[in-house]
């Protein structure tokens, strides 16, 4: 069902609206996500980027319009939700590790507890993630002895242990201090070329050209412009976008 | 003092009582009082409101009034029991009240707790599948638990110090009735008072400076 060369996306949005209260927060989101495909998704501060990324797998939900992710509607609670959301992992802007477990135990929890794998299988596993995001030494400590960049590599270890059809990033290095977020770009980059479809919320410029094959413009919760990396930084085709860019650009 | 000797073994065997009724009591409210704090912080609203609900009435009735409701009315009135031996029923029934009081306590301490967990590390639960009951039991409780050992230290003291009022539940074994009792032989006798006093403290004491020698060994780095 998974396999890369299956035309029909991954994730499909259609038609759909979120509101907080009154504030109209995503307004007729039509998106759709192919197998292997990754996504940025870049726009001003409240205009719903992570709305978005927390819709598709469904910690928050919809008012209207559908959602399917691999040809299926998302469950609406318990189990299948669970199930769900196993297969979809996320990448926090404030890394959510768990803070009483070691590096190792934030990665082999959910295929213990979930997926019920054996510790040992879990524990070599996670060693494999661990090295290849290049924290293996660190397994041991807790996550309040790394730092951000490590711990936010943690986190992207913790969800491809999951094996996940998909991975969100929600702002990934928007709070790590500036000669950390190029160690994080490396290991997301690297998954890209895996193959990994992903949705990423960022303003790295040189990431989405390096590894996007989409980029989408969102304002006041709509998408304005979707376009390829390139296309869309040097070129952008609406004032909005363009504004927008002008603001990023001048630091 | 020499009412002291004359009557230790009748205060012992009372003393004893009250470390009993508290070692049970302790287990039994540590559980309930976890299971409140599961309702309170479920997504489902009528557990919610159920807990909400006990944990406000409970913990603000006095003790006595719980206790006595739990010998009148559990006991007399709907005619639960726990054993035909009078003396053993109201035992139960005083730890049944005590356990259902502390546990308020014992919850709203927890739930504390769980606010200073990061709602950032529920959502990763939720987020790599670990449903409502799991991400509770593996990542929120254990830190929660973490961070109020020194409370939960406290309502444990108040608990010990609170088995002396038994005696509105109908049970009359414990050490504080023994000492009234013995009063009404001997008089008041201070050296009985303070025997008395020095035996609470001895287990109170120590209560305390373990669970605060814990929290802080326990203590989460965030
Ligand atoms: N849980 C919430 N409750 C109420 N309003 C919210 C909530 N989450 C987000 N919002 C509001 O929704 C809008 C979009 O937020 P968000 O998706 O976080 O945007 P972005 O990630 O693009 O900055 C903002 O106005 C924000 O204040
Ligand atoms: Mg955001």
């Amino acid at each position: 069902m998974t396999e890369p060369g299956d035309p029909r996306p991954l994730v499909n949005l259609e038609g759909v609206n979120k509101h907080f209260g009154t504030l109209h927060v995503l307004k007729d989101i039509n998106l759709s996500v192919a197998r292997g495909e990754v996504v940025v998704v870049i726009g001003p501060s409240g205009g719903g980027k992570s709305t978005l990324c927390r819709l598709v797998n469904r910690l928050e939900t919809i008012d209207a319009g559908k959602i399917t992710f691999d040809g299926q509607e998302l469950p609406a609670e318990g189990k299948a939700l669970a199930r769900f959301r196993s297969d979809v992992g996320m990448v926090f802007q404030s890394f959510n590790l768990f803070s009483h477990k070691t590096i190792l135990e934030n990665v082999t929890l959910g295929p213990i507890k979930v997926r019920k794998v054996s510790k040992s299988e879990a524990d070599k596993r996670g060693m494999e993630l661990l090295e290849r995001v290049g924290i293996a030494s660190q397994a041991g400590k807790y996550p309040a002895q790394l730092s951000g960049g490590q711990q936010q590599r943690t986190a992207i270890a913790r969800a491809l242990a999951m094996n996940p059809k998909m991975i969100l990033f929600d702002e990934p290095t928007s709070a790590l201090d500036p000669e950390m977020v190029q160690e994080v770009l490396d290991v997301m980059t690297g998954l890209a070329r895996d193959g990994m479809t992903m949705m990423v919320v960022t303003h790295e410029m040189g990431f989405a050209r390096r590894a996007a094959n989409r980029v989408v413009f969102m304002a006041g919760g709509e998408i304005v412009e979707e376009a390829e990396p390139d296309a869309f930084f040097t070129n952008p085709r609406t004032d909005r976008a363009r504004d927008f860019l002008s603001k990023i650009l001048t630091h | 003092m020499d009412d002291l000797i004359k009557y230790a073994p009748d205060l012992l065997a009372g003393f004893l009582e009250n470390v009993k009724l508290s070692l049970i009591c302790a287990v039994l409210a540590l559980v309930l009082g976890t299971i409140l704090v599961s309702m309170r912080v479920s997504p489902t609203p009528v557990l919610r409101g159920a807990g909400t609900v006990y944990v406000n009435i409970v913990r603000n009735t006095p003790l006595t009034l719980v206790l006595a409701f739990s010998s009148l009315g559990l006991s007399d009135t709907i005619g639960l029991a726990f054993s035909a031996t009078p003396s053993t029923n109201s035992f139960w029934l005083v730890v049944f009240g005590l356990s259902a009081y502390t546990a308020t306590f014992v919850c709203e301490a927890l739930r504390a707790g769980i606010n200073t967990v990061p709602l950032g590390q529920a959502e990763a639960a939720r987020a790599i599948g670990l449903t409502f009951l799991q991400s509770l039991r593996l990542i929120i409780l254990p830190q929660a638990f973490r961070t109020v050992v020194a409370p939960l230290g406290s309502v444990m003291i108040a608990m010990i110090k609170n088995t002396t009022v038994a005696i509105a539940g109908g049970y009359l074994m414990e050490s504080a009735f023994v000492m009234r009792d013995t009063f009404d032989d001997t008089g008041v006798s201070i050296p009985i008072f303070v025997g008395l006093v020095i035996a609470f403290m001895a287990v109170t004491l120590p209560v305390g400076f373990v669970t605060s020698r814990l929290a802080s060994k326990l203590a989460v780095a965030r």
